[in-house]
């Protein structure tokens, strides 16, 4: 019988025996022409833009090379540099106000009995259907100049920072709600159990339980209100007035006054602190994984009747605020002529007779959705499965899911500026992309392309990692496992990000509103436009047809889903 | 035990690291055509490792197998030939019974007709003939478990790997489905690979077992070998439960216990060398206190029960007795316990038959 005294053991002889290599298999040659490809696409669609807009700001207006000399010009323009400490002082203020407002939100919503819960999660969600602009025009509407309310407001002026602040709030919440909620929901009641056990107070439950256990979900959602402010165009554009901050500057520099050396500079600026946020918001992320064990007994709330109406109280003022803005746009977009002529009317829907594009550019939207709902969702599948999927080659699947979480870290703004500087290019090949769709469609999937991935990751790491084993040994082609089951499985979860691609094409102004042609406008820039040409009620109706149009899809998407979740409940574990 | 003995796989010098650590050392093995063997051992000690490796699924470092005549080293899994179970069983959760099962066959681009033949066989095979349109989430572990045997055996694989299949099992389920897959390997005669770190499971299915620490092999042989006659303190720890004793040999045959001398088989080992004295439970043999009957029999020693555990059948004894005796856990069944009156502090006559004693040289 062999035993181990049989076979002398010493390291050198294992480190020096011949390794083994195993043959490429037809699987691994598809796998692997699959990341190489997906990252190449990575590659020209995010690092050489950056890295073109990186030398842009290095280089004077006849592109030599000047160094700093672009940096040292904007520190000394004093116009300039306050937009820093504005843009900074307006996202750490929404950021704080959105997190006490939506943690106390997201706690009716998920640790009480309080009623009417899933109306008011509805209700708060309605923004995202929205482009941000529209919480900045219904203001202006509740408190501008002519606004109806703008007595409350003792003087002070809704144009700047307060308008920024309080549009800024309105869109950002419901992203904020969503994080805190799942925060929220996961909680271990075991633990609640044993301080009830120990008769702890529940104030001091709440400090002790409660707070520590959504500390990585308030930190993160933080980290993500505060990129997405500062990050935001559209906002401030429209409602900030004299007040500037680094979003529209850059817009300024670029649009304006085709300075797009400096335009670049303020991106890059711009750049910064998102990075920074998006690291801070990494380290936040990999903390939390093991604070949930799989043996965690769901928590099931108990009723409260004075907490769970005190915050009903909360929850409705909070539900019709949010009412009261998406239906005074809805009123003055039917508006003859505000606030002289109150008289309604379908004329602020005529596009076509507008400057905006009229309602080629709503078309235009609808199409762009699409294409990115389709294309998107496919591609982002196919890479997430790459990385999670394809067996050895870890560094080529570490370099795709590197390339894949690049874009959460750039404005959508700095990816638009980028793509005018390395697409403009006379030098590049894909040139003829400028100004087509197509560039539309590549800007917007790569502007989201980190969300879905991770989404998608989520759900590939719930498959057992053995079925791909056990197809091996079953001599079947990977591609077959992939389409027979992978992508069945995978379907509800594909169809969640197509939704989420689908709605974030048709809000989206930042990236897409430097790379529009005539041809190629859009609806949500078509609201920004005809905001500045003075045509606020056909701004209105205009971001309210973009409203409509996501709430048609969100329900058919809904029915959609129900309706492959009744099909496929046999073999779904409930 | 298979009647040819004829080498199927081939294992030589197989090393798998992971970065700095070594799962799996210099490993040689030599499985028969037509045997059932299991990979017994501690968790962390490479047998799912070595199975893994054998699969091409995390192919090894250094060394080579070889399947049949064929050198498999470099072959990626798709191009080996096996059939593998997994403890999460692994089936495919969109598809029905029917469909897993056909999965492979479906692959082989075979007529309908037969793939359908096939599935029913098999399905038959492993008991669940009525369940074919059901999808895995509708079926108990041990349904699940039983298809996914179905499903590796479909293509006809020479060689079976099973990977803790019945662990994710309670306790009476994985009792019946231990005979049924015992039942099913004598049918089909296909070699199989089982690991686990159930003893009890390693012992009641295989013709052979490998007991592994460390990433390397402590003893190959049958389940009564390995029980007998353990190689090393290791697997006479590991399988079942047994007695250790500190001792030193005074002369060939005897072995020096505190003030007592027992005698026993030494073997080759050199007088004087410090050895430890193992016996099982159920080796020593009680009777009631008398002196007098000690000093007759060899090897008899008066000892003090400690305590009595009750395990239904039988009872388990701890005993003290002379220095260096320590504490020894003795097994009498139930009937004994009674006719000897055995409670707590009474006194016993154990005798340590030499056949059942064995000694391991103290490493030093």
């Amino acid at each position: 019988m062999s035993s181990a005294a049989a076979f002398p053991v010493s390291t050198t002889s294992v480190s020096g025996a011949s390794a083994v290599r195993i043959r490429v298999s037809r699987d691994d040659i598809v796998l692997r022409s699959g990341l190489v490809l997906l990252i190449t696409l990575l590659v020209v669609a995010v690092v050489f833009p950056l890295y073109t807009l990186l030398s842009k700001s290095f280089e004077d207006n006849d592109g030599e090379f000047v160094g700093l000399q672009n940096f040292r010009e904007y520190f000394e323009t004093p116009a300039l540099f306050t937009s820093i400490t504005n843009s900074i002082g307006v996202a750490i203020s929404v950021a704080f106000i959105v997190l006490v407002l939506a943690f106390v939100y997201a706690y009716a919503l998920t640790r009480t009995k309080m009623p009417l819960r899933g109306l008011f999660r509805g209700i708060a969600l309605i923004p995202i259907l929205a482009p941000s602009l529209l919480a900045a025009i219904s203001l202006i509407y509740w408190f501008g100049n002519q606004g109806v309310l703008k007595s409350w407001l003792f003087g002070a002026s809704i144009y700047g920072p307060i308008g920024v602040i309080m549009a800024s709030c309105f869109w950002v919440f419901p992203h904020a709600l969503m994080i805190l909620v799942t925060a929220l929901s996961t909680a271990d009641a075991r633990l609640y159990e044993a301080a009830e056990a120990l008769r702890t107070p529940k104030w001091r439950v709440f400090w002790t339980v409660t707070l520590p256990g959504a500390k990585y979900g308030i930190l993160s959602t933080g980290f993500i209100v505060f990129t997405l402010v500062i990050t935001d165009f559209g906002v401030p554009k429209v409602i900030g007035g004299r007040f500037n901050v680094l979003a529209t500057d850059v817009y300024k520099q670029v649009v304006g006054q085709q300075n797009f050396e400096m335009g670049a500079v303020v991106s890059l600026v711009l750049l910064l602190p998102a990075v920074v946020a998006f690291i801070a918001d990494r380290w936040v992320q990999r903390k939390q994984v093991a604070l949930l064990s799989a043996r965690a007994v769901p928590f099931q709330p108990k009723a409260d009747p004075l907490r769970d109406w005190l915050l009903f109280v909360f929850c409705a003022i909070i539900a019709f605020i949010f009412i009261a803005m998406l239906a005074m746009a809805a009123y003055a977009s039917f508006v003859t002529f505000w606030p002289y002529n109150l008289s309604l009317t379908l004329k602020n829907y005529d596009f076509d007779l507008m400057d905006g594009g009229g309602w080629e550019a709503y078309y235009n939207s609808i199409r762009l959705a699409i294409y990115c709902a389709v294309f998107g969702s496919g591609l982002i599948f196919l890479g997430s499965y790459l990385v999670e999927k394809a067996r050895g080659i870890i560094w080529l699947r570490t370099i795709l899911h590197l390339g894949a979480m690049l874009p959460l870290a750039v404005p959508g703004l700095v990816l638009g500026i980028a793509y005018i500087f390395f697409f403009n290019h006379p030098d590049n090949p894909l040139g003829f992309l400028y100004g087509t769709m197509g560039i539309l469609v590549i800007c917007t999937i790569v502007h989201f392309y980190t969300v879905s991935h991770l989404t998608c990751l989520t759900a590939l790491k719930q498959l057992d990692p053995e079925f791909e084993a056990v197809a091996l040994s079953l001599k079947t082609p990977v591609w077959r496992t992939f389409r027979k089951v992978t992508l069945p499985v995978c379907l509800p979860t594909l169809l969640d990000v197509a939704s989420y691609l689908f709605l974030n094409a048709m809000t989206t102004v930042s990236a897409v509103v430097f790379l529009y042609s005539p041809e190629t406008m859009l609806a949500s820039v078509a609201v920004l436009n005809m905001d500045d040409a003075g045509d606020i009620a056909p701004a209105a109706a205009m971001a309210l047809m973009i409203v409509y149009t996501s709430a048609c899809f969100r329900i058919m998407h809904g029915l959609l889903s129900r309706y492959l979740k009744r099909r496929t409940q046999v073999w779904r574990n409930q | 035990m298979p009647e040819s003995k004829q080498a199927y796989l081939h294992i030589e010098n197989l090393t798998k690291h992971f970065g700095g650590f070594v799962a799996v050392r210099q490993l040689s093995l030599e499985i028969f055509s037509g045997e059932f063997i299991c990979f017994l051992g501690p968790s962390g000690c490479g047998k799912t490792t070595l199975l893994r490796a054998i699969a091409g699924l995390d192919p090894q470092s250094s060394g080579s197998i070889t399947q049949g005549e064929k050198d498999i080293s470099n072959l990626p899994p798709s191009e080996r030939d096996f059939g593998i179970v997994f403890q999460s069983y692994a089936l495919f959760p969109n598809l029905t019974v029917f469909q897993n099962v056909a999965y492979g066959l479906e692959n082989q681009r075979l007529p309908k007709a037969e793939i359908r033949k096939r599935v029913t066989e098999l399905l038959q095979l492993v008991g669940l003939p009525e369940q074919t349109e059901k999808y895995p989430a509708q079926l108990s572990g041990g349904e699940q478990q039983r298809v996914a045997l179905s499903r590796a055996l479909a293509t006809s694989p020479g060689l079976l790997l099973l990977d803790e299949p019945l662990s994710a099992l309670d306790a009476r389920v994985r009792a019946a489905l231990r005979q049924e897959i015992r039942a099913l390997h004598e049918r089909l005669g296909v070699t199989t690979i089982l690991v686990t770190h159930d003893q009890e499971e390693a012992l009641s299915m295989a013709d052979r077992i490998v007991v592994m620490n460390h990433g390397r092999i402590e003893q190959v042989g049958t389940p009564e070998e390995i029980y007998g006659t353990p190689a090393s303190p290791f697997v006479a720890d590991f399988i079942g439960v047994m007695n250790f004793m500190q001792g030193e040999i005074t002369s060939s045959g005897t072995v020096r216990i505190g003030e007592n001398s027992i005698n026993c088989e030494t073997t080759n080992i050199q007088v004087g060398r410090k050895v430890r004295l193992t016996v099982r439970p159920e080796d020593i043999l009680c009777s009631a206190d008398s002196a007098s009957d000690q000093a007759l029999r060899e090897n008899s020693f008066l000892l003090q029960v400690e305590s009595v555990e009750f395990l239904g059948s039988f009872c388990r004894l701890i005993l003290s007795g002379p220095e260096g005796f320590g504490k020894l856990k003795a097994d009498l069944s139930t009937q004994q316990v009674h006719e000897l009156k055995v409670t707590q502090n009474s006194r016993l006559t154990a005798e340590f038959p030499s056949r059942n004693l064995r000694i391991f040289p103290e490493s030093s």
